[in-house]
């Protein structure tokens, strides 16, 4: 059983970068990259669905969460140099990558740019396109009441309102607040002010078995973003979910789990 | 004490069901509600105002930077500046000014601010804000988490360029030049006075400090909010064990002057309600993007300038509340003198720029402001501060130095080419009321000023 993850820092060039793993279960490793909203607080049900069959390593990717070094990041450039080193001080050969959001985003630039060190990508509403006519949401410039209904089909589910439900004191909503600023600033870096940088110019070298999921209700990445990156990938299907929004791992988390092992399982 | 005059240039002709029709005055409202002619008639009603202000003794005249609003509309300032070069002639042309991460590359500062020192004879005051996050982050799409980096390398490129004899090659992480070499260069030298507009991050109050520039807060919530900003630059001014002189700090502060207190309250009222109610209506989501506020401002838990906070704050305020809580020092000039003087004291501030156009206050208005202000109030405040030495206006051509604008010669005489030379003058025909600054003024739209902008031809025609 995977239980709850065990927690380590790994220090990347010399402390540059003091990065939080998370770690649970055991078999062939898949990394969880998070989105521009930052690591989940605590340790959601689909990662530990994916660790009673797998190596689950979650990263706070670097100015993320617990993790520091961002400033010393400029671009999607450096950032993907930033996920290859991450992936080198891991010490795991191939593992999958499960990405969300600008997790895809980079999991998709690291298949792109280094093909060999990546298993299969499950890619979840990933960001990294842009159409005009169906603009991503500006998420920096969603007011605060309005966050959960932009990222959730129905933030009154149960399933919403067991991760919503943390900010019961003032203090709580300060701890929240200071940290959705310190992470979405940190994501500007990378897609601000439109999440395109150039990553259809590279899609093409993606070899890894690729497996896009998205809610049929996606109000930051219309779902018919799904259907270009299944197009511009070479080798992917996509599955939509319905009644679901941004977060298909945390709002449908069994139907979710279910299609990313049917990829990984194979 | 040095009296600034200030000039947002609001856009005045916003709907009256504007707040309910339109989320914010900046960064998505449609320029559909743009009337080209009504702007035509702003900016140069702007611009006689400014010169008016100079004109009264005021010490400067201040210009500012922001794009796609309603609020201010200046995205050059600039280009302000550079019309009120010429008509005007002892006040500093302060352009507080040139948001340094929105230039590409950013000597475009560097050669506009000296061009501009230039041609005041040395009357510039470069400003050098950060910008709002509307105008850099929404309206210019400049990463906020990087911005202040950006802002920071720009700075250092402009005063190498302002200051280095030779050309120099600049590998910046924003900016590479292989060449830098500064054509013109200011005329104060080393470099004009720098002020720093800031809007309540704490690290402005050290940079600032350390590089001996002026720290401004441009706030429009008075003196008495204002205190806690500038509390903390003095605070910091002390810890450097710098000496806590006046003049290193500046303060914008809404004013209106009438005959007394009623008569202010009848004149201005309107349009202060104008001013907070619709140039201040800004949509939540554009005043503060993450990364645009450091972390270490957020925890001192320090309100942005335009949050929500701010905004409920004065919402549906009275004039009275306005005046009582200190938005707007308002009254008879015996009232405002008072409550200037207290304000000065209290924010230990050196520097006043007074808002006395504000909202859609009409150019009549304005006027009226600006005279009994200049006439009833600025006498009685000079004294302050005269136990301190002001190292921070400039320093340009003495006044009787400076090269003024030339009378024009009459068009008549320069279109039949030299040969007609010696007569022109003489020749004026009736364009002769169009010579010089004081006939220039009065001519937008009249017969003189058509023929002014025509080409030499037609003018020759009319002549003969």
């Amino acid at each position: 059983m995977s239980g709850q993850p065990t927690e380590r820092t790994l220090s990347l060039r010399g402390g540059m970068f003091e990065i939080r793993v998370a770690d649970a279960g055991s078999g062939q490793p898949v990394v969880y990259l998070h989105g521009s909203e930052g690591p989940h607080d605590g340790w959601p049900d689909f990662l530990a669905s994916l660790a009673e069959r797998y190596h689950v390593i979650a990263p706070d990717l670097a100015g993320f969460g617990a993790s520091t070094g961002a400033e010393h990041l400029r671009d999607v450039h450096d950032l993907v140099i930033h996920g290859l080193d991450l992936l080198d001080a891991l010490d795991v050969a191939r593992p999958h990558v499960v990405g969300h959001d600008l997790g895809g985003m980079l999991a998709a630039e690291l298949a792109a740019v280094a093909g060999g060190r990546i298993g299969k990508l499950v890619l979840a509403a990933p960001l990294g396109l842009w159409n005009d006519r169906e603009p991503v949401l500006d998420v920096f410039a969603v007011l605060r009441d309005e966050i959960d209904s932009a990222y959730w089909y129905d933030p009154a589910s149960a399933a919403a309102t067991a991760v919503l439900a943390h900010s019961s004191s003032e203090e709580e909503a300060r701890r929240v607040t200071l940290l959705r600023h310190q992470n979405l600033s940190v994501a500007t870096r990378f897609v601000w002010p439109i999440p395109d940088r150039g990553l259809n110019r590279r899609i093409h070298r993606v070899t890894s078995e690729t497996l896009l999921i998205w809610g049929a209700d996606d109000r930051v990445v219309p779902a018919s973003y799904g259907e270009r990156f299944a197009g511009l990938l070479p080798n992917a299907r996509l599955v939509t979910l319905p009644d679901c929004g941004h977060l298909p791992m945390l709002e449908r988390p069994a139907a979710f789990v279910e299609a990313a092992r049917s990829l990984l399982d194979g | 004490m040095k009296l600034h005059w200030f000039h947002l240039a609001p856009w005045q002709n916003l709907p009256s069901d504007f707040t309910e029709r339109y989320r914010s005055v900046w960064v998505d409202v449609p320029s559909k509600l743009w009337d080209p002619v009504e702007g035509h008639r702003h900016y140069n009603e702007y611009l006689d105002e400014l010169e008016f202000a100079d004109q009264l003794g005021f010490d400067g005249i201040c210009v500012n930077e922001h794009h796609q609003n309603a609020y201010g509309l200046m995205p050059s300032p600039n280009l302000m500046a550079a019309a009120l070069t010429r008509r005007t002639t002892n006040a500093a042309i302060v352009v507080l000014g040139n948001s340094i991460a929105l230039y590409n590359p950013p000597v475009r500062i560097a050669e506009e601010f000296a061009m501009l020192d230039c041609m005041s004879g040395g009357r510039l005051v470069a400003g050098f804000p950060v910008g709002t996050p509307m105008d850099t982050c929404f309206g210019y799409g400049q990463v906020p988490a990087t911005l202040r980096e950006k802002y920071d390398e720009g700075y250092e490129l402009i005063m190498r360029s302002w200051t280095e004899p030779e050309p120099f090659a600049f590998n910046g992480k924003f900016t590479q030049l292989r060449y830098v070499n500064l054509w013109p260069r200011p005329l104060q030298q080393p470099h004009p006075p720098i002020w720093v507009p800031g809007g309540g991050s704490i690290e402005t109050w050290e940079w600032v400090a350390k590089r001996n520039h002026v720290y401004c807060y441009l706030s429009y919530s008075g003196y008495k909010r204002g205190k806690a900003l500038l509390d903390g630059y003095w605070e910091t001014i002390d810890r450097l064990g710098i000496e806590p002189n006046p003049y290193r700090a500046g303060f914008l502060q809404l004013i209106a002057v009438s005959e007394t207190d009623a008569q202010a309250e009848a004149d201005y009222a309107e349009h202060a309600k104008y001013f907070y109610d619709n140039c201040l209506h800004i949509y939540e989501g554009f005043a503060d993007p993450p990364g645009y506020r450091t972390m270490p401002t957020l925890k001192r838990g320090l309100v942005g300038q335009h949050g929500k906070q701010v905004t409920a704050a004065r919402k549906a305020l009275t004039w009275s509340e306005l005046v009582d809580q200190g938005y707007v020092v308002a009254g008879g000039p015996e009232s405002v003198r008072q409550q200037l003087r207290e304000v000065i004291k209290t924010l230990n501030v050196g520097q006043l720029m007074v808002l006395l156009q504000f909202g859609n206050m009409p150019k009549h208005k304005a006027l009226k402001n600006t005279e009994l202000f200049a006439r009833e109030v600025m006498p009685a405040l000079r004294d302050i501060w005269s136990e301190w030495e002001d190292h921070w206006n400039p320093t340009g051509v003495p006044a009787g130095k400076r090269v003024e604008p030339a009378a024009l010669p009459s068009a008549n005489g320069h279109a039949n080419g030299a040969t007609n030379g010696a007569t022109n003058g003489a020749s004026g025909g009736t364009h002769g009321s169009a010579n010089g600054p004081a006939g220039a003024a009065t001519s937008i739209g009249d017969e003189s000023g058509r023929s002014a902008r025509g080409t030499a031809s037609p003018a020759r025609e009319t002549d003969r």
